[in-house]
């Protein structure tokens, strides 16, 4: 039995990328294909295993001003960079505060903040820590800064659940509108951790690409080549809102949000279940969440972040949640273009999911020259149109996973 | 070091940490009510105060310095003390 639910629609959307400042120059760049990961020429990168990252496009401190850049930390500035431009998207509403909500979170937090903190203590001595410090290095900051931003006063959230984050405070936001918290959230995730001490951490568990002459081909979901994924940075943000509230004031939809999946493997800190049931039932949560069938699903923007071990399996256990339908499914992965955004993933992957919806069009994986034999699915490697299938709307699937055993899936429908 | 050259350099540390034009740091000013800067960016300009002019503020007197003339009047009285 189904019981009546405020419908959750997509009003506005933000990005800071690897590909471009805004989410339009971001998803122009998918469509053509452009890789954003480059060589690190920074000194500190020499001694790394690893040195080549998908750095911004668009450098947040320029467009935050300098005096609030002191005060906020990179992953913040992105966030707040990103919701900006979400909230003039959605034509800035309006509105009760009392009724808006934040739901923005990153896997790490200000981790570039927390270092320098360190350093300056170690070398200067308490006293000449920034007193902005511990509102820059916590997880929950962008979700506060952007509380401020916008006047928001229903709730401000940070689930964390490391490169989950991004999917799971858009599922919160949606949450929070169907249980009536809020009329409108505005949902999304950061990620600002191209550094040493994360690039060493991630490359001394062999989960990070080394193929350091070769930047732009590096990152390379799904294909027999693979050796591991690249770090990106940068923020999506959607804005959410009631059907009812959009409708009232004449917003522009892009998708219906219409639901989230979550599962946790308890398996292993850091590997996923090698069964990939986790996966399969996160997936499978979605649909049923979203009340739509498998054979709805035209295109998938895969988790898939270009580890060996990770890419066969979640598009195995996809294969397993869509059944049969999975053969017609057009299945992507942006991680080949902009890297891995840990926290910031699931949101991007999100904004570009809505965008593939709108458009009718698929994005490419680049760099798949060679599709794993494990991988039994359709994997676009250039920009492929979607097709509905069935009298029922078209709907797509974002997946993201994180170390902790979090798997989140996310279904949006076209308005 | 004179009152002005000591307003002069405050002056360029509101301005560098909370982003409030130098000219605008007069002595009338309160801090927190006239230049609408917080208490932690007001430990950052303190700490920056007694790097340039080389005194020591003790926290329970920081609490007491609420305006430009305040901080002026304490840099004047004990700079050179601790240098």
């Amino acid at each position: 039995m189904t019981v009546d639910r405020e419908t959750v629609v997509v009003t506005g959307l933000g990005a800071t990328t690897p590909l471009g400042g805004d989410a339009v120059s971001t998803w122009a760049a998918m469509l053509a294909g452009r890789s954003g990961v480059r060589r690190l020429t920074e000194p500190w990168a020499e001694q790394l295993p690893v040195r080549i990252a998908a750095p911004a496009a668009a450098d947040p401190a320029e467009i935050v001003g300098r005096v609030q850049a002191r005060r906020m930390d990179r992953c913040e500035q992105f966030a707040l960079v990103a919701s900006r431009e979400a909230w003039a998207d959605a034509g800035a509403p309006e509105m009760d505060p009392e009724r808006l909500g934040v739901s923005v979170t990153s896997g790490i937090g200000g981790i570039g903040s927390t270092l320098a903190g360190y350093d300056i203590l170690k070398s200067k001595g308490w006293q000449r820590i920034s007193p902005y410090t511990v509102p820059m290095l916590m997880p929950n900051g962008s979700a506060g800064w952007i509380s401020m931003e916008l006047g928001a006063h229903a709730g401000a959230h940070a689930l964390v659940s490391a490169c989950a984050s991004g999917a799971e405070a858009i599922g919160y936001g949606i949450d929070m509108i169907r249980s009536g918290r809020a009329d409108v959230v505005m949902a999304g995730g950061t990620e600002a951790a191209i550094m040493p001490l994360n690039i060493g951490a991630f490359a001394v568990m062999r989960a990070m690409s080394t193929r350091n002459d070769d930047p732009e081909r590096a990152s390379r979901p799904f294909d027999k080549g693979r050796d591991g994924f690249v770090l990106g940075e940068g923020a999506g943000m959607l804005v959410l809102e009631s059907l009812s509230h959009a409708r009232q004031r004449g917003a522009r939809v892009y998708a219906v949000a219409a639901g989230a999946g979550y599962s946790s493997d308890a398996y292993h800190i850091a590997h996923p279940a090698p069964d990939g049931a986790g996966v399969t039932a996160a997936i499978s949560r979605a649909l049923a969440d979203a009340r739509v069938n498998p054979e709805q699903v035209v295109h998938v923007n895969a988790h898939a972040t270009s580890t060996p071990e990770g890419d066969p399996l979640e598009a195995q256990a996809l294969v397993k949640a869509l059944g049969s339908a999975a053969d017609g499914v057009i299945v992507s992965s942006t991680k080949s273009m902009i890297g891995h955004l840990l926290g910031g993933a699931g949101a991007i992957e999100s904004v570009a999911a809505i965008f593939a919806l709108r458009d009718q069009v698929a994005p490419p994986t680049i760099n798949l020259e060679d599709l794993d034999d494990d991988v039994p699915l359709d994997v676009a490697t250039e920009p492929r149109p979607l097709t509905k299938r069935g009298a029922e709307p078209m709907a797509v699937v974002n997946n993201a996973f994180g170390f902790g055993g979090h798997n989140v899936s996310l279904v949006f429908t076209a308005a | 070091m004179t009152d002005q050259e000591i307003l002069a350099g405050l002056g360029e540390i509101v301005e560098e940490i909370a982003g409030v034009p130098a000219d605008e740091v007069t002595p009338s000013k309160s801090f927190v009510d006239d230049l609408d800067i917080d208490s932690l960016s007001m430990v950052e300009i303190a700490v920056a105060a007694q790097d340039k002019f080389g005194v020591e503020i003790p926290d329970d007197q920081l609490k007491d310095l609420t305006t430009v003339q305040d901080v002026v009047n304490f840099v004047a009285k004990n700079a050179g003390d601790s240098a």
